[in-house]
């Protein structure tokens, strides 16, 4: 299950050098967790190829690379990442930017943007409580490391008046390992729509090891959708989990429009009678990109329903894969849990692994997953251009129209607008450039 | 306008087209007829530029130009329409956004500026008018969940917003109920202009009483077996095909004996 010795090692020694330093700028409730993950991440290790998990995924060179400390970066760095605009920009949002993994006004100072909603660096109550893993020892890598991130309580009965946005920025000249923590909680009969933006602003290579945890009251809902748009040279490795309690509501959508590695494993746990869930990705890779989705959902409760949609087009060698895992629990009758996959390869040399697993153990329950992997079809490129269309402008068209089935299930109307053109823009190969960004993706 | 000039070609080795010849000129309607098998929607998706067939001989001139040198866009921006049999569902693109893009390349190529979003608006009433088509419809993605009389409306609607100079309707009437056939061909013959020309591939005469041909040509087993006016329409829904295919194998029979 393990990589070798050496390299998780490394990330124990990383960890003994800089607890000190660690501890200092981060929360004793945070500070709590620390030493019991450090000793499960000593003996899970990084996920290899063995884990079935990551079986398509090798992260194993990311690992092993040389990065510099990640550690809280400076005020002028603070100061450059205020000035980015990011391409949801005109979106009417509260945003937030966060730069290497750190909110700029630490330690504990909030926001209270009306409503009672408070928003700020991590603190307390609910944290630590969703992330547990016992087969993926990143997770407890970011519990014993990750030292800030973002913090968001929706009290009871509230409903913001518009959706949150945080923008998480990677900006060094070295190449720099970061890892940070979210914490979302949303409590009863309460809303809220988080939207996550995940940039690079500097060439640098980099390795993002990123833990969300979302906790869903009573009756509440909430989505969160992840924008990604980082260059060639970065990993992204997300792991959110999203704990729902009954009659809640959610929704996950991840967008990769580009990255170098990206990796998001989404955890549903439908933990109340009549919680439902969606969960969805698209994932756009050209080149080298290699873009992998694992998302678990757990119904361990009767009458819950999940449906999982991802979809996808590799263009070039780039490889993809999706593993989709669908858990009933023994008495979670009434169960409704749905999944499908869909990719379209460009090229012979592209590549897309998908995986269902469906574990389910009541009886009355419905369930189905299907996938396919394919090309464009010629039939309906025959159709568009039998009207006029330029074969090249046809399979955009026919690429946009297959994408545009997830961005659809985007629950903010401006974003979903936004997401059209910014999803045509990079079909287009347009979007090498972000709004105000100095990186070349690809 | 259209020379096809003994047209072969075969799909996977088998040979489908056996030596076409037809000349279609301007204002003329022509209507190709024949029992199943015989060819005639390969005929059709060859003219529109479905690369499926191999050509293996003869030659398709239009307006003077190769029309089998040209790309499929290229044949429509030039007038060429072809009416699917199947028309394609395409989940995820609108109606709208098709036509939006469709027209605006067929101006460019005339060197026209794209369509304001008013006008392109009123050009889509205008026409959905004309064709009796569901308001809805165009809010949808193309074909997508469509009866199959909606998709045959459709394709004549996607015809009236582009004019074309030479239209191919490929078994257009086949599916239809009597109001829906009524609605096509009326369709068909108010878009009919001096200068435009129809080739209706049917299986069935039914369609020739709302779309009357000038020329009636059968199609047997890849070859033109006989071409007359209209009357020989009503011949083929009183005799049936039978006495077609007799004649075309005695013909062929003789051929085969006294090789010219």
């Amino acid at each position: 299950m393990e990589s070798k010795p050496a390299v998780k090692d490394r990330y124990t020694d990383l960890y003994l050098n800089n607890i000190a330093s660690i501890e200092k700028g981060s929360s004793p409730f945070m500070n709590s967790f620390r030493k019991e993950a450090v000793e499960r991440f000593a003996d899970m290790g990084i996920p290899g190829r063995t884990n079935e998990a990551y079986r398509y995924t090798n992260l194993d060179i990311w690992f092993r690379h040389e990065f510099n400390s990640y550690f809280m970066p400076g005020p002028g760095d603070f100061e450059r990442a205020a000035k980015f605009s990011c391409e949801v920009e005109d979106l009417d949002v509260h945003n937030l930017v966060l730069l290497n993994g750190f909110y700029p006004s630490n330690n504990g100072k909030l926001r209270q943007p009306g409503s009672g909603i408070t928003i700020g660096s991590l603190t307390e109550n609910h944290y630590g409580r969703y992330a547990a893993s016992d087969t993926d020892g990143l997770i407890h890598l970011n519990t014993a490391m990750a030292s800030d991130g973002v913090f968001i309580h929706v009290p009871r009965g509230m409903v913001p008046d518009k959706p949150i946005q945080i923008v998480n920025l990677v900006y060094s000249k070295e190449d720099i390992f970061n890892q940070h923590r979210n914490l979302i909680v949303v409590e009863d009969n309460a809303e809220a729509t988080i939207i996550i933006c995940d940039h690079t602003l500097s060439p640098s290579r980099f390795l993002t090891n990123a833990v969300t945890e979302v906790y869903v009251g009573r009756n509440a809902r909430f989505s969160i959708i992840r924008v990604q748009n980082e260059h060639n040279n970065a990993a992204k490795l997300t792991h959110t989990f999203i704990h729902q309690e009954r009659d809640s509501q959610a929704t996950s959508i991840n967008i990769t429009l580009h990255g170098g590695l990206v990796r998001n494993s989404t955890y549903h746990y439908l933990g109340g009678e009549g919680a439902s869930t969606n969960s969805a990705g698209l994932y756009l890779t050209d080149k080298t990109q290699h873009v992998d989705n694992y998302v678990n959902v757990d119904h361990a409760y009767p009458n819950c329903t999940s449906n999982q949609l991802f979809k996808g087009v590799l263009d070039d060698v780039a490889t993809g894969a999706f593993n989709g895992r669908i858990l009933v629990r023994k008495g979670a009758q009434g169960t409704r849990a749905y999944q499908s996959n869909n990719s379209i390869l460009l090229t012979d040399d592209a590549r897309m692994d998908t995986k269902p697993q469906l574990e389910i153990f009541a009886d009355d329950v419905k369930c189905s997953h299907g996938a396919t992997v394919g090309q464009l079809d010629e039939n309906a490129l025959f159709y568009l251009t039998s009207r006029g269309i330029a074969r090249r402008e046809a399979r955009l068209m026919l690429m946009f129209g297959f994408a545009h089935e997830v961005i659809q299930e985007i629950p903010v109307e401006a974003l979903r607008e936004r997401m059209d053109t910014l999803v045509m823009q990079r079909l287009r190969g347009e979007l090498s450039r972000c709004a105000s960004c100095m990186v070349k993706c690809g | 306008m259209l020379v096809i000039d003994n047209l072969k070609a075969s799909i996977n080795g088998k040979q489908i087209l056996k030596g076409i010849s037809l000349h279609v000129k301007e204002g003329e309607v022509h209507a190709i007829m024949g029992p199943n098998g015989s060819g005639k929607s390969t005929l059709a998706a060859i003219l529109a530029g479905r690369e499926f067939a191999a050509i293996d001989g003869g030659s398709v001139s239009y307006f003077g130009r190769n029309l089998l040198d040209m790309a499929p866009e290229e044949r429509s921006r030039d007038g060429l329409f072809l009416g699917f049999q199947y028309p394609i569902e395409i989940p995820g693109v609108s109606m709208v956004n098709f036509m939006k893009t469709a027209i605006n390349e067929h101006r460019k190529y005339r060197g026209l500026e794209p369509l304001s979003a008013s006008d392109f608006l009123k050009l889509m009433r205008e026409k959905k008018e004309l064709v009796e088509i569901d308001s809805t419809l165009t809010n949808r993605s193309v074909n997508e969940g469509f009866s199959g009389g909606e998709k045959k409306k459709n394709e004549i609607f996607q015809m009236a917003m582009l004019e074309p100079r030479l239209a191919i309707l490929d078994e257009t009437d086949s599916g239809l109920d009597i109001d829906a056939l009524r609605i096509v061909a009326n369709g068909v013959n108010k878009l009919k202009r001096k200068d435009s020309s129809v080739i209706v591939i049917t299986h069935y005469q039914r369609l020739l009483d709302f779309i009357v041909p000038d020329v009636v040509h059968v199609l047997y087993d890849g070859r033109i077996v006989k071409t007359a006016g209209k009357e020989l329409a009503l011949e083929l829904e009183e005799k049936g095909y039978d006495w077609i295919k007799k004649e075309a194998e005695k013909t062929e029979e003789s051929w085969r004996v006294n090789p010219q």
